[in-house]
């Protein structure tokens, strides 16, 4: 009996696996919950929701919510200007960090590891300290309120979180056989081309990990949308889904005074203003979940 | 991370090849330099500077109105709501970060070990680190999704508050209460101590086994050991995760001051608040590079110990011969002035 519960040497007891997955069970429940319960809100209508003896299932499927939320939140075009909001900078930061990873794996110069533990601290520094002179930087130049923001960091390595994508492709390259870039040398190739022919392609997992991780940082990121990409004073065009959330309530009721919408906003109506602002990522999770999960591993974050 | 292979002594002079190969070192390193002192250097001095003024702007032009330490006694003294943020901001982080790293771990071990379904529920605890964003969260928490009917958090307040300070006491209240939402901040930190975990190697394990461990003095005496640079990593990505992160109320206060039309706020004003933020979060940092950095092991310490210890008894055995050398010496010296002195004094007489 003991040995069945607790387990020998060779195999786990029963016990110890029952617990193990006991404990995972209800750690994922307790993870899904938020979700479980954004969902089934969303679906309720008014009587749903003051029913008491209604807590998950609603009575009907109650499309209305959804309808009145995407047309508060201009749903299609927010969609695609966040597509573009995200995409573009990662492209950028997936080109740059690549170049500036390879740049501090391959080559010995000096200061180099000055540079790397300035690269550290501009990843611990809070971004708000520097934040005030850069939108001061932009204003200046007249581009707040447009992509502009986002791309020029972007593009000088300085994107959202691109120490840690640096780091990344900085790690992954350090493991490229050095054999393979001085065979290249011999063959001819300079350092630019040995870059294109060689590391780059064999790069795939690195680039996937960036790209991923990068899109969803930007897609998820309403503070500096908000402020650069938007503009806080003069709103521009450009918003996002995450940016159409936050400020849901006032938009939700200015479309009220105006009649578009019939029903007032109720937390079924914000739960469905939710499910839309994660839906796309969500989808983009589902089709590329192994290589999400997967891509810290083959990244090589943690070393050999 | 491997060591760096040693390059030539830098002092040497550079060979052709290896000057060529610096400069094109820095060439690809070039963009992010620039950006640097750009987006981070400039900016640094610059909002050090504004720091110390009043700043107003108008149509026209900006006034700059030096106020000297004005804005700090400003935010300490006028403002309630900047300093009870930070002791809380400060609790919140100091005990919701080792949860989230323990939390962590614990997943990663229970998903390390041999079970069905593994993908599956890597799948749910990552999730999280998709969707989560500020007014998502906003919106979830503001809707009670965030916390476990179940849990009575005012109870628990109330317990901690007879033993402890009000304000810690409401942070621990807080973090029940959140506590959903803290657990889904652990998404990458599984993941990372989930892929250090699998490079441990298993002979590891099979030779602490045969000497008689359990499992669980192998977990204090191998993995642990192994894992602890990952848990380091980790707490600093969860420090600087919950300091970026809009469900803050530290950084929207910044903004607001910043893009506030009073005459005593403003860029000035905002400046001196990030900058105790960011000295705050570096501190943080710092007490956790503290706690978990990379002490040496036990056989290190006793080599280091004994290493010591022999250069000290050469340092001994060389001080003696040096001593013995010199007695010598000045014996034969004596000597010599004593032969001298005799000679002399015979020579005199």
């Amino acid at each position: 009996m003991r040995r069945f519960v607790f387990g020998t040497r060779e195999k786990e007891g029963a016990g110890k696996q029952i617990v193990v997955y006991g404990l995972l069970i209800c750690i994922g429940f307790v993870y899904l919950y938020p979700i479980l319960y954004m969902l089934s809100t969303s679906f309720m209508n008014r009587d749903d929701l003051l029913d008491s003896s209604i807590n998950w299932l609603p009575g009907t499927l109650y499309l209305q919510n959804y309808i009145d939320a995407a047309s508060s939140m201009n749903f299609w075009t927010s969609l695609l200007k966040g597509i573009v909001i995200a995409g573009i900078p990662t492209l950028l930061n997936i080109l740059v960090c690549m170049l500036v990873g390879y740049g501090f794996a391959t080559f010995a110069f000096k200061g180099r590891a000055v540079m790397i533990g300035l690269l550290l601290f501009s990843y611990i520094l809070p971004s708000q300290v520097t934040m005030i002179p850069t939108y001061g930087l932009y204003s200046k130049m007249g581009i707040v309120g447009t992509l502009w923001t986002f791309i020029l960091p972007a593009l000088f390595g300085n994107g959202l979180n691109a120490p840690i994508f640096i780091l990344i492709f900085y790690q992954f390259f350090r493991q490229v056989p050095r054999v393979l870039l001085e065979a290249a040398k011999i063959d001819g190739a300079g350092h630019f081309k040995t870059f294109a022919r060689v590391a780059v392609p064999s790069a795939g997992p690195a680039i996937l990990t960036v790209g991923l991780f990068s899109f969803v940082w930007y897609w998820n990121e309403s503070y500096l949308t908000e402020m650069y990409v938007q503009g806080l004073s003069s709103k521009s065009v450009w918003v996002n889904l995450v940016v159409q959330l936050k400020n849901f309530e006032t938009s939700f009721e200015t479309m009220q005074a105006t009649g578009d919408v019939a029903i007032s906003l109720s937390e079924s109506v914000k739960m469905a203003a939710t499910a839309l602002s994660i839906l796309p990522l969500m989808l983009m999770y589902f089709v590329l979940q192994k290589q999400f999960v997967e891509s810290i591993d083959r990244a090589g974050i943690t070393g050999e | 991370m491997r060591k760096e292979k040693k390059v030539k002594d830098p002092r040497a002079k550079l060979g052709k090849l290896e000057k060529r190969e610096a400069r094109a070192g820095y060439l690809f390193v070039a963009p992010w330099l620039i950006g640097v002192c750009l987006f981070l250097l400039y900016p640094l001095c610059q909002s050090f500077y504004y720091m110390w003024f009043n700043i107003r702007i108008t149509p026209l032009k900006t006034l700059y109105t030096y106020v000297g330490t004005g804005n700090f006694t400003q935010i300490w003294l006028e403002n309630p709501e900047f300093p009870q943020q930070i002791v809380t901001y400060l609790w919140q982080t100091i005990v919701e970060v080792p949860i989230i790293v323990v939390f962590a771990l614990m997943i990663a071990i229970m998903l390390n070990g041999k079970i069905k379904c593994r993908g599956l529920f890597r799948l749910i605890f990552f999730l999280p680190v998709i969707i989560v964003s500020g007014p998502v969260m906003n919106m979830l928490v503001a809707e009670g999704a965030a916390s476990i009917p179940a849990m009575n958090t005012e109870s628990i307040v109330a317990a901690f508050d007879t033993f402890l300070s009000h304000s810690l006491a409401e942070a621990i209240g807080e973090i029940f209460s959140d506590m959903i939402m803290i657990l889904w901040y652990s998404g990458v930190q599984i993941l990372i101590f989930l892929s250090a975990l699998q490079k441990i190697d298993s002979a590891m394990y099979e030779a602490a086994s045969m000497d008689g461990a359990s499992g669980w003095e192998s977990f204090w005496k191998i993995t642990l050991p192994t894992i602890k640079p990952y848990i380091l990593l980790n707490a600093v990505y969860s420090v600087i995760f919950l300091s970026s992160n809009e469900q803050n109320t530290l950084i929207t206060m910044i903004q607001d001051a910043m893009f506030s039309g009073t005459k005593e706020k403003g860029y000035g004003y905002a400046a001196a608040m990030a900058w105790m933020y960011a000295v705050i979060v570096t501190l943080i940092v710092l007490l956790f590079f503290l706690l978990l950095g990379s002490k040496k092991d036990v056989y290190d310490r006793q080599i280091k110990r004994r290493k010591r210890a022999l250069k000290k008894e050469a340092r001994l055995v060389k001080k003696i011969e040096r001593r013995g050398r010199r007695n010598a010496r000045k014996i034969e010296q004596a000597r010599q002035k004593r032969k001298y002195k005799t000679y002399s004094g015979e020579s005199d007489y």
